[in-house]
């Protein structure tokens, strides 16, 4: 049951994302923005941790997940700085993530030229 | 000496062509007019290991062939006139930095064969000097990272995109005479249709070349039936209709009206979305298929408006639309 959830939201999420770019002219760099601040939004009470729970991996894996990971870092550090914590706990949740994005990126370069 | 302009047109009496070098990419190797090109590559790299230097090699390739067909050196050549699609021409500008002769670039985007015709053709014609090579090219992966996005990429495209054509072409025009002349030619004006959509240049493009119709037309008080074919240079599918339905609106319903963007492609069975585009789609068909029907003497007259649309992202990103511009060169066998 678990992996149908998980399937149906992920798939939710990319059906909405494929209707925007199909019938806008937002690019794919508009869209994924646009996720990630819906993401982030959906952290006021606690909307996106729902969906984590009913959907697990579901709601983590789409795009959406990092604008809720930033917003839950930055939370966490106001909690202890005040409002600097925002700019100081914004990536902590994320780091990982972008690092990992940076570091394959440079390795497939390495390695791969890109055919035409 | 009695040409002289006629509006925006001008009859061309003593300007010939006396050979064309061509060189295209693996894509359109596979095409319909795969077999009648000097040279065709297995990949987008042409040997080299950018795809700039690839874009380049092809050039220079199709200058080889030209001046091979003609018997002549490239310094017998009083100029070159080369338009392509790169940012500061580079392709053009490096190449010749290796042939000690006096060079222009021109920029008239995809426009550029008919452009740097059109040019040399004056040039020619008002005996400033005896010959001139015309190199065009462009390069599906250097243009598309340069206007939209890289190939690698991977962006999913839209329905409305083209294909922008791999190839380039050198072009030696003479005051000599062979059997085929350039017989006049329509210089462009710029026309903005208020589009903004750098996927859909087709549709963007075909006010600029319905314009320029018009205009040879009325200049020089003909209509389609004066040539065998008529041709224009990247509207692709939409664009294609999109002119045909500007024409209809005239009540003028042509049989002999092609897009080079959709002679190029075998555009069915070819993954090339509505048809071909960039510098070298209208350069390769004219100078392969409609050159081949002159010197057969199967056509008598053809006239290829070559489109381009004067697109700069950075222009795009300021929200600004595309203003487009066709120019027009008609050729003709010599009786």
């Amino acid at each position: 049951m678990n992996y149908l959830l998980a399937f149906l939201f992920s798939g939710f999420v990319c059906l909405i994302a494929q209707l925007i770019y199909e019938k806008t002219k937002l690019t794919p760099g508009h869209i994924c923005s646009l996720f990630v601040v819906i993401g982030s939004f959906l952290d006021l009470f606690h909307i996106y941790d729902q969906l984590v729970k009913i959907f697990h991996a579901g709601a983590l894996i789409p795009i959406t997940s990092f604008g809720h990971s930033l917003m839950h870092g930055a939370m966490a550090a106001t909690q202890q700085y005040g409002i600097f914590g925002i700019a100081m706990g914004m990536f902590d949740l994320t780091a990982a993530g972008i690092s990992a994005a940076i570091l394959f990126s440079f390795l497939v370069a390495i390695i791969f030229k890109p055919k035409s | 000496m009695s040409s002289h302009f006629l509006g925006n047109s001008c009859l061309i009496e003593n300007v010939y062509i006396a050979s064309a070098g061509l060189t295209a990419g693996m894509v359109e190797a596979q095409g319909p007019l795969g077999q009648k090109f000097d040279k065709t590559y297995e990949d987008h790299y042409c040997g080299e290991d950018s795809f700039e230097k690839g874009e380049r090699k092809m050039l220079q390739d199709a200058l080889n062939f030209c001046l091979q067909k003609a018997k002549k050196k490239d310094k017998d050549i009083d100029l070159y006139i080369g338009s392509d699609l790169l940012n500061q021409n580079v392709t053009v500008s490096y190449l010749m930095r290796n042939i000690a002769r006096p060079a222009f670039n021109v920029y008239g985007a995809c426009s550029g064969f008919a452009l740097s015709n059109a040019l040399a053709a004056l040039l020619i014609e008002g005996q400033c000097i005896d010959n001139v090579v015309t190199l065009v090219s462009s390069h599906n992966a250097t243009a598309e990272r340069q206007y939209r996005f890289p190939v690698e990429y991977g962006i999913q495209k839209k329905d409305t995109t083209t294909f922008t054509a791999t190839g380039a072409v050198a072009t030696l025009l003479t005051n000599k005479p062979t059997n085929i002349k350039v017989e006049s030619i329509t210089l462009g004006r710029i026309i903005d249709y208020k589009q903004n959509d750098p996927n859909d240049m087709g549709r963007a493009m075909a006010p600029a070349a319905y314009d320029t119709l018009m205009t040879h037309f009325h200049d020089l008080n003909r209509g389609f039936d004066d040539y065998d074919q008529v041709v224009t240079g990247d509207l692709s599918q939409y664009g294609h209709e999109l002119l045909k339905e500007m024409l209809a609106q005239k009540k003028i319903y042509p049989k002999n009206y092609d897009d080079c963007g959709c002679l190029l492609y075998d555009i069915h069975n070819q993954d090339v979305f509505q048809g071909g585009s960039g510098c070298a789609c209208s350069a390769l068909v004219s100078m392969s298929y409609f050159y081949e029907k002159l010197l057969n003497k199967e056509m008598k007259r053809v006239l290829i408006v070559s489109t381009g649309a004067l697109l700069s992202p950075m222009m795009t990103f300021q929200k600004e639309t595309i203003p487009c511009v066709a120019h027009a060169i008609s050729l003709e066998v010599v009786e």
